[in-house]
This record gives C-alpha cells, structure tokens and sequence, in this order.
C-alpha cells in the first residue's frame, strides 16, 4: 500500500492516513510512506487509501504531540518510524513512558532536532524592509531551513508580525501574510532582497556588544552554526571581531590609567541639582499644583495659615477628608485638634498647619481609601517641601504631632512617648514633640482615651505658654 | 559636530555590554493577533545571535546615555573615566527598538542609563521610554529596565507597570567593597529598592473583594548583578549573598560578571582578569542551588578556603568528597540522592523516575537518556554496570581534573 503525504499540510494528512492504516490493520511493513512523490501508477497495486471509517483507534495523547513534531523532520523514514512505533503502542501504550527504548528514543531525538531548527528560525530570520507606500509595512526574507519547519512555525510569525505584511521565502515552503492573512505556497529560488539600511546599524550592534576580553568562539558557533551565517546580515563582521579581540585586549591592558577629564570633578561635586526653593509662599503652591498625580496617591495639598506666624503645626499626611478638600487638618483628627487648640488658647488662625509628607498614600478597598503609613522615602521626598515652607513661614516653634512629623524634622522616629511634652533644638529651629491626635481617635478603651485627651491638651497648654513667653 | 545615530549605538552600546542579564524567558503571554500592535511574548526568550564571546543577543541592551555622576571604580562609565560620551533621546530609543524588532534581531530593549543630574530625572526619562514604546507604539515584545535605586518609589512604580523586568545591581558582594568601590552607592537602599519591588510584585498577584486583577508588576520578576573577581571575596561569601537575595527578595536571577578589563580602567582595580571559568563555577553552584537542593554551605564546604574548584563542576567536587554515599542504586534510590549524582541532570532524573515504574534500567538505557555515563559512572550501580573499588579509588579526582600543566618560564 503507498501512501502519498503532501509537502504541505504533512501532518493532517499523515494523521488521517495513520489513522485509517492502523483501524484497517495494516502492519507497518506493508506501508510506503512517499512524501512530496509525483503521482505515479502504484506498483504495489491500486487498493485505495484506508479511511480510517471501520473502528476508532485510541493513541496516547504523547505520542500525537510527538508525531506532530517528528512529521517535519528532513528523514524520508520518519513516517514509516512513526508508524512502526504506532504499530507497537497498540498492546503497550505505557512504551511511551520509556525514556530508553531504542526506537522511541531515535524519534525523540528526532523531536528534538525539529524543535531546533523551529527555534532557530524564529531566531534567524532576517527581515528586510520592502519600503512600499501601502498603509501596512511590507517585509521579506530568505531563509534556509534544515527541516520542514516553515508550516509549523509561521503561526509564530502571524502571532508576532500582525500590523505588518510580511513573507518568509524558503527552498521549502513560502509563508506569506498579507492583510492578516496567512497563505503557504510551494518554495522558490532566493528572491533579490532590496538592500536595508537597518542592517549597517544592526551591524553596529552587534560589533559593540562583543567583548573582546571574553572570546569564546566555541561557544557561540554551537549555537550559531555556520550553516546559518550566509543569510545572517551581522555574521560577516565576525571573522574581523574574532582577528582583533586579542590585540584590543592587549591595548587596554598596556594603557596607562588616564586622567579624569576636566569636567569628572564638577560633575561628581555638583550636588544633584536641588529645585531652588522660591520666594513666596504663593510660588510655592503654584509649583506643588503643577506636580504630576501619582497611583494611589492622592494630590498635593500643601499647608495653610499666614506667612509670618510664629507657630508651625506639623502633622502626619492629608487623609481622605483632606484631600478632598485640598486644605490640611479639616477630617476627624483636624477637628479634635482645633477643639484642643482652642481650649487651651492657641488660634489656628495664627498657625500655619501643614504636613510632614503633602500626599495622601491609599489603598482602595472598595470606595473606601485606606490610609497607609508613609514610609522612609516618601518622608524624605516631603522634606523638601516641608523645609522650603519652614524657610519662607519662618516660625518661631514648630509643633510635632506624630512620628511622622518627628522623624521628618529631626530625623529620629523613635521613643515618641518618651520624648513628647518637650522642646528639642533642632537646624530647622525648636521643635515641641507631642502625639498626632488621630492617635486619640484610635483608642478603643473610653478611659485611656480621656487621659490621653488630658495628656495632649497638657502639651497643647505648654505650647499655649511658650508662645506667650516667646511673644514678650 | 552632533554624532550621527550610528555613532551613538556604537558608543551606547559599547557601554551596555557589561551587563550580563539578557534572558527575555519567563513574562506574561502577550501577541498581536488583533493586527493594532508589534510583538509577542511566549514564555521561552529567544536569543537572535550569537557575539564571538559566546553570549546571546536577545535584547536591545544600550545605554540611555553613558554620562554618569558617580565614580564606580569598576565601571566603565565613572565620571572619573576618559571613554567618549554619548546621549540617546528618548524617540531614538524608541525607533531603535521598533526597527530591529520589525526585522526580527531582537526579542526587546534592556535599556540601563548613567545617573545624569539626578536619579529621579535619570529615571523619568527611562520610564517615558517604556511609555512611549508601551502606549503609543503598542510594542508587545520584552521590555528589561535597569532601574536607580536612589529614583523616587513612585517611579519605580510606574516602571513596574510598562517594563518585564526591572533589575537593580548589588554590584559587589559585600556592603564593604561596595563602599569602597561605589562610594555614591548605598547597598541599603538598593535593598530597600529590591524589597520595594518584592513587595510591589506580590500585592499585583491579589485580587480584589470583587476579584478584579491589579494590572501586572512587572510579570518576569526582578533580577540583579554581581561582579565577581574586582574584590577579595570568596565564592562562600558571593553564594552566601546569592541565598539571602533569592530568599529575601524573591529574586528570579542572579548573574555574576567576571570582571574583565575595561578600556581606561581606574587605578584601584587589579588589571588581572580573574579566570572566565571562576564565573562559569559560580553559575553552576547557582543552578545546583535553585535546582538541585544544595545549599550555599555544602557547596562551599568542599575547599578549605570557601572558594569553588577551578578544575572539577561543584556537583562533582562534592561527591567526591562525599564519596560514602555512593555508589547509589539508580533502580531504587530517592529522588534527592539522584540529583545529586554527577553526570545526572534534573531531566535524566525525571527520565529515570519514569522509566524504572515501567522495567529494569540498564547502563546503555542511561546513555540514551542523556546522562553523561564519564561523570556518573564511578557514582552509580544497576543492572550491568557496577563501580567496584571505583568509587573509594585514590586517584578519582586525577581521572576528572584537567592534566597538570608545565609552568611558562616566561
């Protein structure tokens, strides 16, 4: 019985041919697999081709990803082998599991082998610009593959080249993809390419990237064969790479260390370019509107309060109320604090309030924000503009709430209890220490909180006093 | 005279080619089918060519610009160094990658930069890159960005978003010689930067309450750099550092330079290239370490002086000093112990577990499984094959270690 398979569309018909050849009971011996073959007049006899119509045949699911793989292979045996292997997987299917059964093993080799040559196509071909005036880009390319691989692999060229028409020429089989469309024809003889000006500077690439005080030639031609190198635009630079690596090598080897140059000491002295603070508070706010919005940041809002006062209330960061509102200290712990503030005699009004970090850091639950911490680096990113409101409110005192606002001004976070109810001196001038108020709006148990609300209007009540003693 | 584009790749990629990173394996499945995009991503990188150095070109690896603020002894571009200088702008970039990607060199860009005027003004420029190629190319290929550990979180953030991969240097294996070396460097921040990222990367993997998937942190993971041989320390304190940053952050890959000779090299730097092989051990102790289950400690245990034999694999120096354990029984053994055998690979390992349910091995089924038989052989016993007095044999080391070789006298 001959079976002919055609050069394109090899593992359809093979699938279908193997089928109706094993459900027909027809041994492997008495099988001629001719791939590709004029059509000639069967010598063995003219039974048609068995259609596989009689009894359904059940293969392991190990051996079709193999034979789908195998069937591009450049060996015309590789059909009868496969075939041979079907044969025996009819009373042992467990064979395929066998890592080391001679034939198997002779087919997975075979796999393999057309694995490679699939994997190097879609590293090695080399498109070049067709420069047509169509709306889609126009590509083309040569390539010589060892095995039949340009069916199963086009797939991969559709998946990546989509917005371009493009057509890969082989010996073998011709893709072409036009429009969004795939269409595969017989091969041909190696078109004339039009030159590519892409390819000087890839050229350029490929010379620079190398380094010539690690040649290993070895190394790349097993991955690089030269049977590849002829349709490779980069490959002709390689002989002179491979002549000049040692005697480059030496050169920098004998090279004396040089000088800096002239400029190596101002630009390493040059402190990274710090953004000048300016002259107004109003300059200021102009420069924190023009700040670009952040994911899951909310927008800057800066402090408010007259441009002269000589207390600076510093808190943690906006929360959602806030930053709703654009203006700092109106949500919950703003309110506790202006209540506080008020009883003790300290006028808002007077204060310039403000932040230690100007953006509100979230994370979405839902409609919710929750408000996260901000961590070291966000404080250290708000210290500029925390200081450049310090340089032009230039308060007297500056009142801390918080660890946040403690770490910020003195660079220290820790033993806030400890450390609150005092002044410590710091370059940017007295800084009192106290607790942020949302401190009190978190503690669950009614009696610890009065006495902390007891404790924080006492460090309010001693700020009260400073400033009437700074003020005389 | 502006130097043309040709002149800036050469010089911007010159200057790239120290970084050892080009994998492009491992991202989130992306094509172009719906005809409005370039580019895919199918989980195996490809590498378009080969450079006579043995390493693979899969990537775009350039330079945004090789002017750089710091003085990194090791590094080509340090302030301090006399190479000429070049800068990309950000559309050059971008037309680059496109046109070598459209003809097929390349998988995606590996975009790394000097530090010019600040980190954050450094980084801003790379992440509009990304942007760009991302949003008004619609570029689906592989995108590698070497991010500044001193650059705003935010912009980290942002980059995650475009990017693959993002990777940050260690530079040197201990906090010391960077300190030494890269004095504007501080090994603290670029491991807050690493953490950030881990970080990043594991609150993309959450849904929401509603099930909603956060948009992909850079889907290939992070990975980093050491160089090996600038600094005194020894393989046992490089793979001690290896552990606790795949432990720590989750890291996908390691990868340790030699450090080979730059042109203009500074003063404080040996001009000896320490041997190419010393990496390509460190590499294999690497894949012993994520693979095979040893550990930092019984690698290193084999020397005296914590560094790997030159001449044998690790794989093969600790068996040999371990030599009680075998011969092991291929046909029952665990699968631990069999990984552990020289010459067994992690596939012929899955072959053999696979085969043995189904019949007796043999010592020509090895072979056609793919172990290497040379290796295994004084290591293993089955059917047909047993080492004798082969195994405890004086001199095994000589039969595998290289002949030894008369000195030059010159």
């Amino acid at each position: 019985m001959r079976i002919d398979l055609p050069r394109i569309g090899t593992w359809e018909a093979f699938r279908t041919a193997a089928r109706g050849a094993l459900s027909e009971g027809l041994p492997p011996e008495d099988v001629l697999w001719v791939f590709d073959g004029a059509p000639q007049a069967d010598l063995f006899g003219d039974a048609p081709v068995p259609t596989g119509a009689r009894s359904p045949v059940n293969v392991p699911k190990s051996f079709v990803s193999l034979a789908e793989t195998v069937v591009w292979h450049a060996d015309p045996e590789r059909f009868a082998r496969l075939y041979a292997l079907l044969w025996r997987l009819r009373d042992r299917p467990a064979l395929m599991a066998d890592r080391s059964d001679p034939a198997l093993a002779r087919l997975r080799e075979m796999e393999k082998g057309v694995r490679r040559c699939a994997h190097k196509m879609k590293a090695f071909v080399r498109f070049r610009d067709l420069a047509g005036d169509g709306p889609r880009r126009r590509f083309a390319a040569w390539f010589e593959p060892t095995h039949h691989t340009v069916e199963p692999t086009a797939p991969f060229f559709t998946r990546r080249f989509a917005d371009m028409d493009w057509l890969i020429a082989t010996p073998d089989v011709t893709a072409r993809f036009e429009a969004g469309a795939l269409s595969l024809g017989p091969g041909q003889a190696r078109p004339d390419l039009p030159e590519d000006g892409a390819e000087e500077l890839w050229g350029t690439y490929f010379c620079n990237i190398f380094n010539p005080a690690r040649l290993k030639v070895q190394a790349m031609t097993s991955e690089m064969p030269r049977k590849y190198w002829k349709n490779l635009p980069e490959a002709r630079h390689i002989p002179a790479l491979i002549a000049g690596a040692e005697s480059r090598v030496r050169a920098m080897a004998e090279t004396a260390p040089t000088l800096p140059p002239v400029w190596a000491e101002r630009a390493a002295t040059r402190p990274a370019p710090v953004r000048a603070v300016p002259g107004t508070l109003a300059e200021l706010r102009a420069m924190a509107a023009a700040e670009p919005p952040l994911p899951g940041r909310g927008r800057m809002v800066l402090g408010e309060g007259p441009a002269g006062a000589v207390l600076m209330v510093v808190g943690e960061q906006p929360g959602n109320e806030e930053d709703m509102a654009g203006r700092p200290f109106v949500g919950p712990a703003g309110q506790i604090f202006d209540r506080v503030a008020q009883g003790v005699g300290l006028d808002r009004g007077r204060a310039y309030v403000t932040n230690a970090v100007q953006r509100f850091k979230f994370r979405e639950r839902g409609k919710r924000r929750l408000h996260q911490p901000p961590n070291r680096t966000e404080i250290e990113h708000g210290r500029w503009w925390l200081e450049a409101e310090i340089k032009l409110v230039r308060p007297r005192l500056i009142l801390a709430m918080g660890a946040t606002a403690l770490h910020s001004l003195t660079g220290q976070r820790n033993g806030l209890m400890q450390r609150r109810g005092q002044v410590e001196d710091t370059p940017l001038g007295p800084v009192f220490v106290t607790v942020h108020p949302s401190f009190l709006l978190r503690l669950p148990d009614a009696a610890r909180r009065a006495e902390e609300m007891a404790l924080f209007t006492q460090d309010l009540a001693a700020v009260a006093r400073l400033m009437d003693r700074r003020a005389e | 005279m502006p130097l043309t584009l040709q002149q800036k790749l050469a010089i911007l990629s010159d200057a790239a080619r120290y970084d050892a990173s080009c994998a492009s394996s491992g991202t989130a499945r992306r094509d172009s089918r719906d005809g409005k995009g370039l580019g895919s991503t199918e989980g195996s990188g490809i590498c378009h060519a080969y450079a006579p150095d043995g390493r693979c070109i899969s990537l775009l690896k350039i330079l945004m610009t090789n002017f750089c603020i710091y003085d990194c002894a090791y590094c080509v571009n340090r302030v301090s160094s006399q190479v000429e200088r070049a800068r990309f702008t950000p559309e050059e970039v971008v037309t680059l990658t496109i046109e070598f990607y459209r003809r097929n060199y390349i998988e995606g860009l590996f975009l790394s930069s000097g530090i010019v005027q600040s980190p954050d003004r450094t980084m801003e420029q790379m992440v509009q890159i990304a942007r760009t190629l991302r949003e008004r190319e619609q570029f689906r290929g592989y995108i590698h960005l070497k991010t500044i550990p001193d650059a705003a979180p935010e912009l980290i953030d942002q980059a995650g978003l475009y990017a693959d991969r993002l990777s940050i240097n260690v530079e040197l294996p201990t906090d010391a010689s960077v300190a030494a070396y890269a004095p504007e460097k501080n090994p603290g921040t670029i491991r807050g930067a690493m953490d950030k990222v881990r970080e990043k990367r594991a609150a993309a993997k959450e849904r929401g309450h509603r099930g909603a998937r956060p948009p992909r942190f850079a889907p290939a993971g992070q990975s980093t750099q050491m160089i090996v041989g600038a600094d005194g320390s020894s393989d046992a304190t490089i793979l001690g550092q290896s552990t606790r940053l795949y432990g720590d952050f989750g890291l996908k890959r390691v990868y340790y330079s030699a450090f080979s000779p730059i042109p203009d090299s500074s003063a404080k730097l040996p001009l000896i290239q320490p041997p190419l092989v010393r990496e390509h051990r460190l590499y294999q102790a690497d894949w012993l370490m994520r693979f095979y289950d040893f550990t930092a400690a019984e690698i290193t245990s084999v020397t005296p002086d914590g560094n790997l034999d030159l001449d044998l694999d690790p794989k093969l120096a600790w068996a040999l000093a371990h030599r009680a354990l075998f011969p092991v029984n291929v046909q029952r053994a665990d699968k631990a112990l069999l990984l552990r055998v020289p010459g067994f690979g992690t596939k012929t390992v899955q072959r053999i577990l696979s085969t043995r349910r189904q019949r007796t091995l043999r010592y020509e089924d090895l072979q056609r499984m793919g172990a290497l038989m040379t290796k295994a052989r004084p290591f293993v016993t089955l059917q047909g094959w047993t080492p004798g007095a082969l195994t405890d044999s004086a001199d095994l080391r000589a039969r595998f270690a290289p002949p030894p070789e008369q000195l030059s006298l010159f």
